[in-house]
């Protein structure tokens, strides 16, 4: 019996709505089979936390006295440079962004102690950020300096908006050279020394939801234990990749463009982090609903860690030349189990996603759910998929020939 | 039975000596090579840990002063900020020991054993919070 969101969310209301993790839905379909589940359950919570370096956010600081126009100018919060390509008092940051005066690799590997992604952490944990502005002054905004201290609490807006969050699906790291490597997948070993993933398989979002058949623009989902919403694909969007038989794709595939209230989160979940070799980035948690409004979408909301497979690539070589070999493929509950096998080598394993962190939001958010505190919103638009999605382009370079 | 870490400095005149091999022969110690560095013709540094009883492992101790050796306890102290760590596991397959690990599969929630450690701090710049810190 196929059910509606509107049916859904009026049980929500009354406190019946029927929740569960994307963890807990595996057992309740064994032991129930798939058409009982779908009868029973209402809604299908998901969780993931973990490095999204295509994270960042924007904010309005209000007009100072003289007015000054930092559009055009030179903004820096902490020391960290800032976008100021808008109007006079909107600022907007990175994660991957960095102090002029950080050493990068100049000593390699760099520490990347502090970039966008922990100012992204400083604002929502309530700390006074530093804000440095140098404007060129015009007749209507005479004022050229700011040096000031601001607060998430007095900003007008503050935003979270993430052009690429929730990657459905992730490499598996390694390194065959040997040498150790620095990547954003972690510190490689050399000669296969450890292997690094970066999914929450059977939590993650978009593998419970492999076609996007529920996902889609306009979704609320749970950002940074505030409430935000799905905006467009993300950056990188590839519904094209491979797919295993049940559907989920087993390459890097479909992604989220996320917009939240930045006042609203909590530095639990929106954490700066240091890749060491590599650069600075922002952890982000994400919990998104999945409505089951029939049994085709249970079915793919019960997927479990042996069904979802990742292949290893190699970082010290393959990854970086842009070649797509790849070494092997190895389901999520191997990866999990603490070794993997690659080229007959016992390689142990590490996690980039933290697991522990995504049940937690799985469980917070169907704990919303339950008390009526968070209500399931229709999709407006569908993600691109299937054929009528755009192909994932290489850059095509076109040299430009210096003049003689 | 008792255990002790402790770092001990060689003279560099001692460095061709075998020394340490009598603290199992003569003094009935168990000891655990956590770290050596010997050149020769330079000073010598080891971190041992020593396991036996306890009035063996104060003699086993005056034994190496005796011989030239010096003693200084193992102060370094790795500590996990746990408000700062993000129970990622990026540490787990570099710690060589597995002081660093996996509690439990299931939840896959990190753990740390200070027993297991050895300070040897490899764990410190891969921890993408950098929640793992020196204590001295």
């Amino acid at each position: 019996m196929a059910k509606t969101i509107q049916e859904i969310n009026e049980k929500i209301k009354k406190g019946q709505g029927v929740v569960v993790t994307a963890e807990e839905i595996i057992e309740i379909v064994e032991k129930k089979g798939i058409e009982q589940a779908a009868k029973e359950v209402d809604v299908v919570t998901t969780g993931t936390f973990g490095p999204m370096c295509s994270s960042g956010a924007y904010f309005n600081f209000g007009h100072t006295r003289p007015k000054l126009k930092a559009g055009g100018g030179y903004a820096y919060l902490n020391g960290v440079p800032a976008y100021a390509g808008w109007a006079a008092v909107d600022l907007s940051i990175g994660a991957n962004a960095l102090p002029a005066d950080d050493p990068r690799n100049k000593i390699h590997p760099g520490e990347f102690a502090y970039g966008g992604g922990h100012v992204i952490e400083d604002l929502v944990a309530g700390r006074d950020v530093r804000l440095q502005v140098e404007a060129y002054g015009t007749d209507c905004y005479p004022r050229r300096h700011l040096d000031t201290w601001i607060n998430i609490k007095d900003l007008n807006e503050a935003v979270l908006f993430n052009p690429r969050n929730a990657y459905q699906n992730y490499n598996v790291a390694v390194n065959l050279s040997d040498k150790t490597i620095y990547t954003y997948l972690g510190v490689l070993k050399p000669n296969l020394g450890n292997a690094n993933y970066c999914s929450a398989g059977q939590l993650s979002p978009l593998l419970n939801d492999p076609y996007y058949k529920t996902v889609g623009i306009g979704t609320r989902v749970w950002l940074g234990g505030g409430e935000g919403y799905v905006v467009w694909q993300g950056t990188q969007h590839n519904p094209g990749a491979l797919r295993l038989s049940n559907g989920v794709p087993k390459r890097p595939a479909g992604t989220l463009a996320l917009i939240g209230d930045l006042k609203q989160m909590n530095p639990k979940w929106i954490k700066g982090v240091s890749f060491v070799g590599y650069g600075a980035s922002l952890n982000v948690g994400i919990g998104i609903p999945i409505p089951v409004l029939n049994q085709e979408i249970l079915k793919h909301a019960a997927v479990k860690d042996e069904e979802i497979m990742a292949p290893v690539v190699d970082y010290s070589e393959a990854y970086p030349q842009g070649k797509s070999d790849v070494l092997g493929e190895v389901n999520y509950a191997q990866l999990k189990s603490g070794a993997i096998e690659v080229k007959g080598k016992k390689v142990p394993t590490s996690g980039f996603s933290s697991y522990k962190n995504a049940r937690e939001i799985a469980v917070e958010l169907k704990e919303k759910i339950k008390k009526g505190k968070f209500l399931l919103s229709e999709k407006v638009a569908d993600l691109p998929s299937g054929e009528a999605a755009p192909k994932f382009r290489p850059f095509k370079e076109r040299p430009v020939k210096e003049e003689k | 039975m008792a255990s002790r870490k402790i770092v001990l400095t060689f003279p560099k005149e001692k460095i061709d000596k075998p020394i340490v091999y009598k603290l199992i022969k003569e003094y009935n110690l168990v000891f655990n090579i956590m770290k050596a560095s010997i050149t020769p013709d330079q000073e010598g540094h080891m971190v041992l840990e020593l396991s036996g009883e306890s009035s063996e492992i104060e003699r086993g101790i005056k034994y190496l002063k005796d011989q030239g050796v010096r003693i200084q306890p193992l102060s370094k102290e790795i500590k996990v900020n746990w408000d700062k760590c993000t129970q990622c596991g990026a540490c787990v397959s570099i710690c060589p020991t597995e002081a660093l690990y996996i509690k439990d599969r299931k939840t896959m929630e990190v753990a740390f054993d200070p027993e297991k450690c050895i300070a040897c701090e490899l764990c410190i710049r891969p921890c993408p919070p950098r929640a793992i810190e020196v204590h001295f």
